[in-house]
């Protein structure tokens, strides 16, 4: 059936069981909506020298959303901050497959399971806002800090 | 249509002439026999964001193109008659639509949001008496769509007129209790939707339009989610101004009608300016044609309004009362049904008591996008989101709501294939 495509079973339990929820320290806190569907997200990003110590957030919003922030914590936090652009490029290359993409399970992981969604324009931006959001927040981290930016 | 939903009950009385009426009409659009996905027959249910076009409409939209196209109020040729005599006869069935006193108060516009902002841009622009500035207030409610109330947030802006709103009850009513209070002698307008398009209020007009009165004010009424559903007669209604669409009443989109009293678009001044509105032009000014003329600068939407004239001949011919009746008949079985389902709240009048037929509701903590999703799978369409009325959602603490609004063709059968949908909708996230 297609719409087990769109809701993976590892999706609904990203989005049941959230990793990561709730707002903690942060160099940088970004506020992303989307408007077309009134979803939100308050995100924050804490570095240490150039890992990602810890992306905290709190969110409103589908259960597309919602895990995938759950999976965007879990994949990037302890990474360092070159890994995690690599891994929200890989992720963002496969959101905009239309379908098409598989997603490599070595940098993706559980966020492979997200290709179903790809299909689906209208909620392509629910999968991306997190993602979006934390690029915008470790940019802003990495501005303060300009001595990690390396 | 044959009722296959599993909870379906036996039909009798009122719902089973109910499921006739909207069976009867259905092959009259096309678009309503469409299978989706895996064999499921699609099940329209956002008739508050667009209507489905019947036959006779599309028919009269393919004619136009095929048979009489041109350019309207220009040349002499056969052609140029016929397109003239076509798109203005549309002006004329509008008035009788909406019992209009004179043909010439029907503007024709591209949409609502036109026919708002035209009025909103008329009074920036106005003298005294209707002139908005900086003393002046402005009044709208808590339950506008973005459309009633952007244009008033950037008029305010612009001329510094402080601007004021009803707030709603918990059941989804206009709070009137400080209507003294708001629309007082400062108020220069009052801009209120007749029927809500997020929980389907029906607004209590005469309140509001005495008090306005009372005070000088003027009054736009945004019909467009009352006008492919009720008798509406802006004579009965006592405003200066009513606005509403085309494509929500079986006409294309690109259609809308601002209408409004004849001394009123006398006085005031032309928004847009172009061929069609002028009388004569020199290199230093203009004089400007009589209304509607005024107001309708440039090419207009000439198919559309054919259209527009072709679905209100449509929608005339079963009657707007047996319109209303049969769709209250079917918002009462989907209230009741609703509410039957564990966990679903509707956010608005819980009962069909002057209430139009779009029903918003949340299911548990699902988000509207899931619900509206697996809905989709099952072939039922509905709308999900804030509904360009996002205060509404920010008044009742919810972020989005999932919204299905019925309309002439809808049947019982539709409202026990969305339940059954929900039900299903809880099984999948439960």
């Amino acid at each position: 059936m297609k719409l087990d495509s769109m809701y993976q079973e590892i999706i609904l339990d990203h989005y049941r069981n959230p990793h990561g929820k709730g707002l903690r320290d942060g160099d940088a806190e970004v506020h992303h909506v989307n408007p077309t569907c009134g979803d939100e997200i308050t995100l924050r990003v804490r570095l240490d020298g150039s890992t990602v110590a810890d992306i905290s957030y709190e969110s409103q919003g589908c259960s597309i959303s919602q895990a995938s922030a759950s999976v965007l914590n879990d994949l990037v936090v302890g990474k360092t901050v070159g890994e995690g652009q690599l891994i929200q490029e890989a992720f963002l290359e496969l959101m905009q497959s239309k379908g098409q993409g598989e997603g490599d399970e070595e940098v993706l992981e559980d966020a492979v399971a997200f290709a179903g969604v790809s299909k689906y324009p209208a909620r392509v931006k629910c999968a991306l806002l997190s993602w979006m959001a934390w690029k915008d927040a470790t940019a802003q981290a990495l501005a303060q800090h300009p001595a990690v930016n390396d | 249509m044959t009722i296959d939903s599993g909870s379906a009950r036996a039909l009798t009385g009122p719902l089973a002439e109910a499921q006739e009426f909207g069976d009867s009409l259905r092959k009259d659009f096309p678009i309503l026999q469409r299978v989706l996905h895996d064999g499921k027959p699609l099940v329209y249910l956002d008739n508050a964001a667009t209507s489905q076009k019947p036959r006779q409409v599309l028919d009269a939209l393919n004619a136009y193109y095929e048979r009489h196209n041109a350019n309207v109020h220009r040349g002499v040729h056969v052609l140029a008659e016929e397109a003239t005599a076509l798109y203005e006869g549309a002006r004329d069935k509008v008035a009788a639509f909406i019992n209009a006193p004179s043909r010439d108060e029907v503007i024709f516009t591209k949409n609502a949001s036109e026919s708002l902002n035209l009025v909103a841009n008329m009074l920036g622009w106005a003298d005294e008496p209707y002139k908005v500035d900086a003393d002046a207030e402005i009044v709208i409610t808590e339950m506008e769509h973005h459309s009633n109330i952007v244009p008033w947030q950037l008029l305010s802006q612009r001329t510094g007129a402080k601007l004021k709103w009803f707030g709603l009850t918990d059941e989804g009513r206009l709070d009137l209790s400080n209507l003294d209070e708001l629309i007082n002698e400062k108020t220069k307008i009052v801009s209120f939707t007749l029927v809500s398009n997020l929980m389907g209020t029906v607004n209590p007009v005469e309140a509001i339009v005495r008090r306005a009165q009372a005070v000088g004010a003027l009054v736009l009424i945004d019909a467009s989610q009352a006008a492919p559903h009720m008798v509406l007669d802006v004579q009965a209604l006592e405003a200066d101004f009513v606005a509403f669409t085309g494509h929500k009443m079986l006409a294309p989109t690109g259609i809308g009608v601002l209408w409004g009293r004849q001394e009123l678009l006398e006085d005031l001044p032309p928004f847009l300016g172009g061929g069609e509105m002028i009388e004569t032009v020199t290199m230093g000014s203009s004089t400007y044609a009589p209304a509607p003329h005024k107001f309708e600068a440039g090419t207009p939407p000439i198919a559309q309004a054919v259209g527009l004239g072709a679905a209100i001949d449509y929608l005339s011919a079963i009657g707007m009362e047996r319109i209303a009746a049969h769709e209250h008949a079917i918002t009462e079985y989907a209230v009741e049904r609703l509410l039957e389902i564990p966990d679903l709240r509707i956010i608005g009048p819980r009962s069909a008591v002057d209430r139009g037929a779009a029903i918003s509701f949340v299911l548990g903590d699902i988000h509207p996008h899931d619900v509206g999703q697996v809905l989709d799978e099952q072939g039922i369409a509905v709308r999900v989101g804030h509904h360009c009325a996002r205060p509404v959602c920010l008044r009742y603490g919810i972020p989005a709501t999932t919204r299905a609004s019925f309309y002439l063709y809808s049947t019982p059968a539709d409202v026990d294939a969305l339940v059954d949908g929900l039900h299903h909708v809880r099984n999948f996230f439960g």
